[in-house]
């Protein structure tokens, strides 16, 4: 494998040929914040929270592959804003109610708000109409707290080989959709990997929620990007 | 009835051997046969071709032409395009919903017809016009579209709308259409008549190298709007490693404002086809798609013709010209309502019988294309000006034009003038000159059309069409002094709200904030600091948008902002009551204001 050496906010970093800036940066212990990102999955590039500017241009890190030379910034006041902008429109793109959601403490979403400084978003709410599938006997589905990030449909696809979730309809319209009238009809297990991927409190196992109080949850200590979470061990 | 449907739909899939990569053909082919693509019969799709409902789903529901439920028997697609509003389209969709008894939309009561709009259907120089299933009614006014109605009422049959044929092949049988070219400047390169073989015939005497070197000394740069270099593109493809190559022609033509493709298509699709293989023969590649939209569908049984032909001829097909080993065909893929899918990895996508969301980069086309091989995309006017290459040589192009862009462009104007239609004019051309030419009606704006989007005002109408100026796939829009800019660009921003795919964040979410902010400007209600709020929010979502959709939707806002800039300065005021800039009070209070039944003071 050739090693290729580039920076990152002017440090120095290496990684292999072929491997994506996020995956180089984590291999050298900077986090990029993300959230369509997860495990080996194929990149997805649909969130852009990990926007870098890459040689003068802005590029999804998570997609990007790293070569030699290349000035890499990740830290920059602009690219804070980006992504503090990016966050707040995902935020008021669906029904987000942190203060009595069952995932705080747990969620990315949240979590990255934390690490951003935000408090309240600087877009108006768009306060969708979104319903919640509870038709399952172990998992339910909060569209209100959907991301659109897919990771859900490529777990399905990709790890359970069961394609239980996809995106139908588009642009603002665009939705999660399950192979089924609803989630009970679907090959959905509670055993699926899939259960476990969603980084925000849409895809949810019942009858465990508050197991662990708030306040005793990983992003209630540190925030996320700290050392407590990277895309490889999600919780 | 269910096993019908079965047979219908299986039968279907059978055309398509079953192959899951041509699911876009086949829930075409399903909407066409059955009117709509039922769940019923998503779930016949996905057992025969071995995949999932859920997975059909997703594509059917992400083209405008398709649906799920019913719709009527013959759908009027009024084209609500900018050109088509400035032309009347608001009155003549009012006397249509009118005489038919609905709103826009609807279904009448008993099936028999539906009235909806949709985007630019390319007929922006015989505007306002309307997609009748298949048949294009040009320049409506209320009156022809109450008629248009009350003839279909008696024998809901399109067809019958066709009173008179336009000009040129509009006349041809297989197109039958009362669309009019309008070609107004007839250029050498693509209007200057064609012999079928020409420029095959210099082609097969030269290597494949030599063929790509040829392009390359043209100097021949893309049509479709970003300008890259197509010899160079060609030479990616036929330089990267795959088992095949394969040649995709862009003709989805959705940029609003632009028909030029269509023309090109209609009068000369034997150059375009023979660039096309000329292509196939420098990548070494046996297989050539042209990605046709679905709103040219009309011009589908025509192009086929024109392929048979050629065949006939040996011009496609096996040993093409009776050379070995020369082998390439050319398919026609039929798109179905989505902008977005002239993105050429969307383009691919939609291709492959998936949804039409554009793909990430790397890897690029050319090293991963369709099917996973090397893959070229280029647009129509593209090929149709390789092919003249060929014939005339490298030198006699690349006199043409100015300095650094060589060649003639194909361009669509409309809009504020007498002379809409297609002009083919050498690059370097001047804004001012083609407002001269087209007889603009006291200019104050245009839109270049294109990756840029550029909006520009007087001061910039000395600039020159050309990749380093004025660069353009070819949509110029004239608009007239009394046009407020801002509704212009509300107007670009409803087109791109409906037509992102909405894969990334920001063009999804970010394009309905940057409308509800520019609505609120036009409306009379901004403040001050709304135009700053709209300038970062439009840097936010071009910057980090992941396709060229998202990248320049907002750029017609900014153009606004920046060239007119005193215009909107003017316009907003400091708001009262010291209320929240993106607080809407008057939608805040309307529920309450329902309930004890009088207005609010304050509002
Ligand atoms: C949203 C979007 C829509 C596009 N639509 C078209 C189109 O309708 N026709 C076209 O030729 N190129 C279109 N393009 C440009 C294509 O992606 C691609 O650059 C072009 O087809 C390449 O051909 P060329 O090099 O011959 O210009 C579009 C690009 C974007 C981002
Ligand atoms: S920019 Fe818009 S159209 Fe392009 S990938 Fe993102 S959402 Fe889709
Ligand atoms: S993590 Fe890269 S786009 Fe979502």
């Amino acid at each position: 494998m050739s090693n290729v050496t580039f920076t990152i906010d002017g440090r120095e970093v290496s990684g292999r040929a072929g491997q994506t800036i996020l995956k180089a940066a984590e291999a050298s212990g900077i986090y990029i914040p993300r959230l369509c990102a997860y495990k080996n999955l194929v990149p997805h590039g649909s969130c852009r929270v990990c926007s870098v500017r890459v040689n003068g241009r802005i590029q999804a890190a998570c997609v990007q592959t790293i070569s030699d030379g290349m000035v890499v910034e990740n830290d920059s006041a602009e690219i804070r804003e980006f992504r503090t902008a990016i966050l707040d429109m995902l935020f008021v793109e669906g029904n987000h109610y942190c203060m009595f959601c069952e995932k705080s403490g747990l969620c990315e979403l949240q979590a990255l708000a934390y690490r951003f400084g935000i408090t309240a978003p600087q877009y108006p709410f768009l306060n969708p109409d979104r319903p919640v599938d509870l038709s399952h006997p172990d998992v339910y589905l909060d569209h209100n707290r959907c991301i659109l990030c897919g990771r859900c449909v490529r777990v399905s696809q990709e790890l359970d080989h069961k394609n239980v979730f996809q995106f139908v309809d588009r642009g603002y319209r665009k939705r999660l959709q399950v192979n089924g009238e609803a989630l009970a009809a679907t090959r959905l297990a509670v055993t699926d990997e899939v259960t476990a991927s969603c980084p925000t409190g849409a895809l949810m196992r019942k009858r465990v929620g508050y197991a662990v109080p708030i306040g005793q949850r990983p992003f209630d200590a540190q925030p996320i990007g700290a050392g407590n979470l990277q895309t490889e061990d999600s919780p | 009835m269910h096993q019908a449907l079965v047979t219908v739909v299986e039968d279907i899939c059978g055309r398509y051997g079953f192959d899951r990569t041509r699911m876009t053909d086949i829930v075409i082919a399903v909407q066409q046969r059955l009117g709509c693509v039922s769940t019923e019969a998503m779930e016949i799709i996905a057992s025969k071709v071995n995949s999932h409902r859920v997975e059909v789903e997703s594509v059917v529901t992400f083209y405008a032409f398709l649906s799920v439920k019913p719709r009527g028997r013959v759908i009027i697609r009024l084209c609500k395009d900018i050109v088509d509003w400035m032309k009347g389209y608001d009155e003549v969709a009012d006397a249509m919903a009118k005489e038919l008894g609905v709103t826009m939309g609807e279904t009448t009561a008993d099936g028999g017809i539906t009235l909806t709009s949709t985007p630019c259907i390319g007929m922006s120089d015989q505007a306002p016009a309307a997609l009748v299933n298949d048949v294009v009614v040009p320049n409506l006014t209320p009156e022809r579209g109450r008629q248009v109605i009350r003839d279909l009422r008696r024998h809901l049959d399109p067809a019958q709308l066709i009173t008179m044929v336009g000009d040129g092949n509009n006349a041809h049988p297989l197109v039958h259409s009362m669309v009019r070219n309008n070609i107004r400047r007839r250029g050498p390169v693509h209007f200057d008549g064609f012999e079928s073989g020409c420029a095959l015939e210099r082609t097969i005497d030269q290597t494949p190298e030599n063929v790509i070197a040829t392009i390359r000394a043209s100097r021949l740069r893309g049509r479709g709007g970003a300008g890259f270099a197509t010899g160079q593109k060609w030479e990616f493809a036929r330089n990267a490693s795959g088992e095949r190559r394969y040649v995709l022609c862009n003709a989805d033509e959705g940029e609003p404002g632009t028909f030029k493709d269509r023309v090109l298509l209609t009068e000369c699709p034997d150059q375009v086809f023979e660039g096309m293989t000329v292509a196939g023969y420098a990548l070494g590649s046996d297989s050539g798609i042209v990605y046709l939209r679905g709103e040219y569908a009309y011009l589908r049984a025509f192009l086929e013709n024109v392929l048979e032909t050629r065949r006939r001829q040996g011009l496609l097909g096996k040993a093409i010209l009776g050379k070995p080993g020369f082998d390439f065909d050319i398919r026609i893929q039929m798109g179905a309502g989505a902008y977005v899918c002239g993105e050429e990895t969307a383009l691919i996508s939609s291709c492959e019988g998936l949804r039409g969301d554009p793909k990430n980069r790397p890897p690029f086309p050319a090293q991963k294309g369709y099917m996973g091989c090397p893959t070229i995309v280029n647009n129509v006017e593209t090929f149709s000006a390789a092919a003249r290459i060929m014939e005339r040589g490298a030198n006699w192009f690349a006199e043409m034009g100015s300095e650094r862009t060589t060649g003639t462009k194909v361009l669509s104007i409309c809009g504020d003038c007498r002379k809409p239609g297609v002009y083919e004019v050498p690059f370097g051309i001047t804004a001012r000159e083609l407002l001269d030419m087209a007889d603009a009606d006291n200019p104050g704006a245009m839109l270049i059309g294109g990756p840029c989007r550029q909006m520009i005002g007087p001061e910039r109408f000395g600039g020159q069409i050309c990749y380093d100026d004025l660069a353009t796939g070819g949509a110029i829009l004239i608009f007239n002094r009394a046009r407020n800019k801002l509704e212009i660009a509300e107007h670009y921003l409803d087109f791109f709200i409906e037509e992102s795919c909405g894969h990334c964040t920001p063009c999804r979410v970010g394009l309905v904030l940057l409308k509800e902010v520019v609505h609120k400007v036009v409306s009379g209600a901004g403040e001050p600091s709304d135009l700053d709020y709209m300038r970062r929010l439009a840097n936010v979502i071009s910057q980090t948008s992941r396709c060229g959709l998202g990248q320049a939707a907002p750029n017609p806002v900014l153009g606004a902002l920046q060239n007119f800039h005193t215009l909107y300065a003017d316009m907003v005021s400091d708001r009262k009551l010291g209320l929240l800039s993106t607080f809407d009070l008057s939608k805040a209070v309307a529920d309450a204001e329902l309930r004890v039944g009088r207005m609010s003071q304050y509002v």
